[in-house]
């Protein structure tokens, strides 16, 4: 089966990596998971454990779940944190009503997802990576993290104490870990970028996800430093799979136009150099 | 097992369950899932002359039991749509329906003459999408309109032609023999309704376009009264859609006057919808021992 609108862009020419093709055949399905595990990871954080196996063997790091909440018309678009044997982990923040539903599942409760969706990050083993979490743009960066290697660094960025979520979990993987908060309650008092600044010539390449002007920055920081960077961006969606056009993004075409792809099928993760910011 | 196949302007549908236009692009996702078969037909996406890029995001909006879009008919273009996508949708055993949209009347004749030289099964016309600024609805909006940019496109189609109409309109019925008296085989109803949603906190719309389509569930009602109205008022076939859901709701809009039905916005809640319309309608029309689902078209007691 061919995607024609699907334009696979080759990096190689910017810097010397392979990056693997990935196969066009898009592979997921929607099925019901059970709520293994619910924790709480702050105020208004959660952390579920969605055991499906099948689902969870084809899962690559950067991917989204694409959840049926009771009620709602349209499922909610979550990325996959983490996988560990048959689960696939997802945290998320109650942003509204869906969410907030969402949130009141109980372990045991069967939740239909449409995962794993969209192209993920790309983790090339020989080169040292950083990934750069925002808010509740973290989660999706350890699953991300754990498939580079162990000199890879990870900043991780939040409001204040009372939202950093994770810190164990990035710990285990055995990365350089560096924490902020804006107002400085927890960690390096200031944004991610700071830190970033700091190591961005010892690095290959940077993966972030988080708030867009987050992105932004670290996008303007990465063209500045000549690094090849790769975002995962969000957008309101209502299919999950490419079928709607619903979740635009802007891309820059060669010749200066902009174009739309789309977040659930083409990304979510894009490369910061052809994003319309 | 009762016969779910029906005939709408000459064409065999394998049932009656048709995807509809813009929910499904050209079948390649949701073709992931299931053989594309088991739609009796597949509406494709909104397609013009040229490319278009779309509106600026955001283009999607949650409203209580349904949502708005405003995707603004992006697409590939006709050559696009007749050189690669119209080729692989040819083998998927399932009626092609291309849907035709434009800016002009001239536009309209123009891509309208181009998709007749081709292998789609039906041309459905798209004068109804709300999120277009020349164009679309415009021509939709009354039964003289209708009239006319049918007419004129009539002489240019030489498939089975839907008209696919707007719920926008103060009289669907007057709407509806417009395009009967114009020529067309069919028509489809309804496209969606003109909604907004604004964000409290920012102060400004949800949608960048301001205005989107809304459809979904809360539409469905709607539907169900303007394919009753519009399947008194004419003779050709009547594809019924807006916010059909379940089996139950398909039964429903039958017994309303449809001849054949469309599903859109319930693919995003459940990709496996049209496989249980499909299993849901037999088991009714079984236990109520009818043959066909022809039988059931109308059915609505109202004394």
């Amino acid at each position: 089966m061919s995607f024609s609108l699907i334009h696979i862009p080759d990096y190689s020419d910017c810097f010397n990596l392979i990056i693997e093709v990935r196969n066009d055949v898009m592979k997921f399905d929607a099925q019901d998971c059970i709520l293994v595990g619910k924790y709480r990871l702050a105020q208004t954080v959660f952390d579920f454990r969605l055991r499906n196996a099948e689902l969870a063997q084809i899962t690559k790091p950067g991917q989204f779940a694409h959840i049926l909440v009771p009620g709602k018309t349209l499922r909610r678009p979550i990325s996959i944190c983490d996988v560990e044997g048959d689960t696939l982990r997802i945290v998320f923040e109650i942003r509204g009503d869906g969410t907030r539903i969402l949130s009141e599942c109980e372990v045991g409760d069967k939740i239909n997802i449409i995962a794993p969706l969209g192209k993920g990050f790309d983790i090339p083993q020989d080169k040292k990576i950083v990934f750069i979490g925002g808010g509740i743009g973290v989660p999706p960066m350890l699953y991300s993290a754990k498939q580079a290697g162990n000199d890879s660094v990870v900043i991780n960025g939040f409001r204040d104490k009372s939202a950093v979520i994770l810190t164990e979990d990035f710990k285990k993987i055995g990365c350089r870990l560096v924490e902020t908060t804006d107002n400085g309650t927890y960690g390096i008092h200031g944004f991610v970028t700071s830190p970033l600044e700091e190591i961005i010539d010892e690095i290959d390449m940077i993966c972030a996800c988080g708030p867009t002007p987050m992105l932004k920055n670290i996008s303007r920081l990465a063209k500045e430093h000549n690094k090849p960077c790769f975002v995962s961006l969000e957008q309101r969606m209502a299919c999950g799979v490419g079928a709607c056009l619903g979740c635009a993004v802007g891309i820059k075409r060669d010749d200066g136009t902009v174009t739309y792809k789309h977040v659930c099928k083409d990304g979510p993760v894009f490369n910061a150099e052809e994003v319309a910011w | 097992m009762a016969d779910l196949s029906v005939n709408i302007a000459g064409v065999e549908f394998s049932n009656p369950i048709i995807a509809a236009s813009g929910t499904i692009g050209f079948g390649h996702e949701y073709g992931e899932l299931y053989p594309l078969s088991v739609f009796g037909g597949i509406s494709c996406k909104g397609t013009t002359l040229k490319e278009r890029p779309g509106n600026p995001p955001p283009r999607i909006a949650e409203t209580p039991m349904g949502m708005l879009n405003a995707v603004g008919l992006q697409n590939p273009g006709a050559e696009h749509f007749i050189n690669v996508e119209l080729p692989w949708l040819k083998k998927q055993n399932t009626v092609i329906i291309a849907n035709a949209a434009g800016s002009t009347e001239g536009d309209y004749c123009e891509i309208t003459e181009l998709l007749s030289d081709t292998d789609v099964d039906m041309i459905e016309l798209n004068i109804s999408c709300p999120n277009v600024k020349a164009g679309g609805a415009q021509f939709g909006t009354s039964p003289e309109s209708v009239e006319k940019i049918t007419s004129a496109v009539r002489k240019y189609c030489k498939k089975p032609l839907i008209i696919k109409l707007s719920p926008n309109v103060a009289d669907i019925a007057a709407v509806a023999k417009a395009a009967e008296f114009a020529g067309a085989d069919a028509v489809s109803l309804i496209n969606t309704l003109t909604g907004m949603r604004i964000d409290i906190n920012t102060r400004r719309p949800i949608i960048r376009n301001v205005t989107g389509g809304m459809s979904g569930p809360a539409v469905f009602p709607i539907a169900v009264r303007m394919v009753y109205q519009v399947k008194k008022a004419v003779k050709i076939p009547v594809i019924g859609l807006g916010g059909i859901s379940t089996w139950q709701d398909a039964v429903e809009m039958i017994m309303a006057g449809a001849d054949a039905i469309q599903i859109g916005t319930i693919l995003f809640t459940d990709p496996y919808a049209p496989i249980k319309i499909s299993e849901g309608l037999h088991g009714w029309l079984d236990t109520h021992d009818m043959k066909s689902v022809t039988e059931l078209t109308g059915t609505v007691i109202t004394d």
